[in-house]
């Protein structure tokens, strides 16, 4: 096995894919093709369930569906595990260190000790890559930093085993064959992402999940203030806020990364028509940014009018019909 | 978003990281760079915090006017939510909504406080004698 070369990316399962796939010979995968081909573009908001006590939102498709499609796009053969015993899980990761393999760890961010506390919520669907230890330090790539870090066995151990919603059980997966990457097959992988995304954009049944979720969270937006009192709403607006921009977007709620993937794709499959979609997207997450700002003015305390918020959702409806209207262009373009 | 326009404002990231921004470069193609943060997105993260911390503020009211058991506070105080609570200390979700009684505070048993002050990582006297 190679050295391991860290790769930072805007979002963490992006980066750790890349991170694996390169390792494993895969020298043509970026971030943007990881999460295109990954179909990893979604809009959701899943009614009456509440996250930290505002609105469930997101971004992006469910966690661990990019890292999978990507791999079975290039016949990735994975070995991916989950623990019951805390002990069995730690000896096989060092295990495999010893070997020189680079692991794929899922962990909850509560523990993560070189965090900032500032992020440290329980959430349990952060990805890392081991690559190493010395000594009681493991040796990580944590995609969404610049540089790599470490981690002592003891907080390891606690970051394997965080407990809630999507623990992650000591989840650990690595590449260990890959097929012949050909031309041809690159192709056929961008095809099928952008086919699945297009279906997941448009075609999901009932009003909260793809284009038209996005018009379900602006009817809600306009209730808020009345229903929830100012205080709460704002807490409300700033929850879509974060899962927007928070660390692991790219900006503009992954529209910009989205945007990316079109421009790579147009080149390696020669259809400009993907460069036009490539700028509607574009443009989308340029009003998803102009959103947050309008909200922002609303849990800044600055403004708090009823017409503030319906401002807000006016502009949630328009990002609908433009992203509406790019993927029904996408749909439609023969790769 | 241009490339020249990525925000670099203070965060939380200072000292830590910059983290990756696709944005577009003066020919109009996207590139990567690096952000040290957004105000906008800061003030919705301290948003978050200001109410975590209001909440904590509030289970400490409680728990001195003898409404609810230093459980309670502490579970505030880590986050958490009787859910997560329950599934770090093995207990069911419905047991332990009623460790947050104070009464039944006082009646729990060596061995279960310990589970609780393992996760909250103090020692046993320490969560019985909180005031």
């Amino acid at each position: 096995m190679q050295e391991f070369k860290h790769y930072q990316a805007a979002h963490c399962e992006n980066g750790v894919t890349v991170g694996l796939l390169k390792q494993a010979g895969l020298e043509q995968i970026t971030e943007p093709l990881a999460f295109g081909i990954g179909s990893g573009l979604f809009y959701i908001e899943i009614p009456f369930l509440k996250l930290q006590s505002g609105p469930a939102i997101s971004f992006r498709t469910f966690p661990g569906n990019i890292f999978k499609r990507t791999c079975k796009a290039f016949d990735v053969k994975l070995v991916t595990k989950k623990y019951r015993n805390e002990e069995k899980a730690m000896y096989e990761l060092d295990a495999l260190l010893e070997q020189g393999i680079s692991v794929g760890c899922q962990v909850g961010v509560f523990h993560l000790s070189y965090y900032p506390k500032e992020y440290r919520f329980h959430f349990n669907a952060h990805n890392l890559i081991v690559f190493g230890r010395e000594g009681n330090d493991y040796l990580v790539s944590d995609p969404i930093m610049e540089e790599t870090t470490t981690l002592s066995r003891q907080a390891m151990r606690k970051v394997r085993f965080a407990k809630g919603v999507l623990a992650p059980k000591g989840h650990i997966y690595y590449p260990v064959s890959i097929g012949e990457v050909t031309r041809e097959k690159l192709e056929a992988a961008i095809r099928k992402g952008i086919k699945r995304n297009c279906r997941d954009m448009l075609r999901i049944p009932g009003g909260v999940a793809g284009a038209k979720g996005i018009n379900y969270t602006a009817k809600n937006i306009r209730k808020w203030k009345e229903k929830l009192g100012d205080r709460k709403a704002a807490l409300y607006l700033g929850q879509i806020v974060r899962m927007q921009e928070e660390i692991g977007t790219g900006g503009g709620g992954f529209r910009y990364l989205y945007g990316a993937f079109l421009e790579e794709a147009a080149a390696i499959t020669g259809k400009d028509e993907l460069l036009i979609v490539s700028e509607k997207i574009t443009r989308a997450g340029d009003m998803w940014r102009d959103s947050a700002v309008q909200m922002a003015g609303i849990y800044k305390g600055r403004l708090s009018s009823q017409a503030d918020y319906d401002h807000c959702a006016a502009i949630l409806n328009e990002i609908s019909a433009v992203e509406k209207d790019a993927f029904m262009q996408l749909d439609k373009i023969k790769i | 978003m241009k490339k020249s326009e990525i925000p670099q404002d203070e965060s939380a990231l200072k000292g830590w990281t910059r983290e990756v921004c696709y944005a577009k470069n003066e020919k109009g193609k996207y590139e990567r760079g690096l952000s040290t943060g957004w105000s906008v997105k800061k003030a919705a993260l301290d948003g978050a915090w200001d109410e975590a911390n209001r909440k904590v503020e509030e289970a400490l009211e409680l728990v001195r006017s003898g409404k609810a058991s230093p459980i309670y506070y502490f579970m505030e105080l880590k986050l958490m939510d009787p859910g997560v609570l329950a599934h770090y200390t093995g207990f069911w979700k419905w047991r332990v909504k009623r460790h947050f009684h104070p009464l039944r505070f006082k009646k729990l048993s060596d061995r279960v406080l310990q589970k609780y002050a393992d996760v909250f990582e103090m020692s046993v006297e320490q969560l019985k004698n909180f005031k």
